[in-house]
């Protein structure tokens, strides 16, 4: 299983966008994280690296070996960087998406619910979203 | 503690007490191109790194820097908590096996490539990058090809951040927030370069004070930095 992490600026945005994907995302787990931790704007890494083990199922016990591979949704700028850090603090192996936040979190719920998906496939997946067309 | 813990603790608190003094002056270049919260985020950051450092039980430098580094990530917020910490936590590694001329550069390098990867900068963006390029080079260079003392060296890197700072202002941001200006961001001054520099310019002022010396002077007769006016020094010779 692959897990799926939406980190925004805004917590609220996280976990509406989480809320979208999840209708689409079977028994995916989906971790939405965001804020500055003080209930503004921002990201903070410590909480997104929470929310990438949470996602990788770090949370159900079991050690390193066991945890899910990760694909890391983002929004704007030092969000990416914030998640860059946390990818690289975490112990499950996580990668960022590189797609709009909404449309890549839906497309990779979707993908994740592949029985064959691999964090590879899933990202791809995500990242299609770059590509949508609106009209 | 360690001397060099010790040392390293008090760069720190000068560094914070710096950037507090310069709260105003940082949100001020800030507000020019940004969202004017570089001044508060900093100070906030560093005084909690200052604390943090403070409450180590006999650190050495390596543990200092890791701390002061992951303070910053969690405080400071923006862009600058993980180029500033983020990049300070991995390059603390090099510092594991105790601190020299050797292990000083190559902390110095890995910090420099963090910040570049991590912001995608390079020189020439209107970034921190272009105060700390031309630092950490120039540190380099006077302790490997120079053969200079550290604190030579060190010197040198401040006056060569100094000028990297005067650099970001005739020139075009091209990352972080001050690029959505384009063309209007020129004649500013970086406020990340120009916090950087600060930074540099306190730890040179403590490493100079441990060792019992005046911080050298090293502007214009530096053999890595040119004289500001090279044609005048020339027609002297003529």
């Amino acid at each position: 299983m692959v897990g799926i992490v939406v980190v925004s600026h805004s917590e609220r945005a996280a976990e509406g966008i989480s809320e979208i994907a999840a209708e689409m995302a079977g028994d995916t787990r989906i971790e939405p994280v965001g804020g500055d931790g003080q209930g503004g704007i921002g990201t903070v890494p410590d909480a997104i690296e929470a929310a990438i083990d949470a996602a990788a199922g770090g949370d159900e016990g079991g050690d390193a070996g066991d945890l899910d591979p990760v694909v890391v949704l983002v929004d704007l700028g030092s969000a990416v960087m914030n998640a860059d850090v946390a990818v690289e603090l975490s112990d499950a192996e996580a990668t960022i998406a590189d797609a709009p936040v909404l449309e890549g979190a839906v497309n990779a719920a979707v993908a994740a619910t592949d029985p064959s998906a691999t964090v590879e496939s899933v990202r791809e997946q995500a990242e299609a979203a770059r590509d949508v067309d609106k009209l | 503690m360690t001397e060099d813990g010790a040392a390293a603790v008090a760069a720190v608190a000068a560094v914070a007490e710096r950037i507090e003094a310069e709260r105003d002056h940082l949100t001020e270049l800030d507000s020019a191109i940004g969202d004017a919260d570089h001044g508060g985020n900093m100070a906030r950051g560093w005084a909690a790194a200052a604390e943090a450092a403070r409450d180590l039980d006999d650190p050495d430098t390596g543990t200092v820097a890791k701390t002061v580094g992951k303070t910053l990530m969690s405080e400071v917020g923006g862009a600058s908590g993980p180029l500033f910490g983020g990049s300070l936590v991995f390059a603390a590694a090099e510092l594991d096996g105790g601190v020299d001329a050797e292990t000083a550069v190559a902390f110095a390098e890995t910090y420099l490539e963090k910040v570049e990867d991590r912001g995608d900068a390079r020189v020439g963006d209107q970034t921190m990058v272009d105060a700390l390029t031309p630092a950490v080079h120039t540190f380099k260079k006077s302790i490997e090809t120079d053969d200079l003392p550290p604190i030579e060296a060190l010197a040198k890197a401040v006056d060569a951040a100094e000028r990297g700072v005067a650099f970001t202002v005739p020139i075009r941001a091209r990352k972080g927030r001050a690029s959505y200006l384009g063309w209007r961001s020129v004649g500013h001054q970086d406020p990340g370069a120009t916090s950087t520099l600060f930074i540099l310019e306190e730890l040179l002022a403590v490493a100079a004070d441990r060792l019992g010396v005046d911080a050298p002077e090293t502007d214009a007769t530096s053999p890595t930095i040119p004289d500001e006016d090279p044609d005048e020094g020339a027609s002297e010779d003529d």
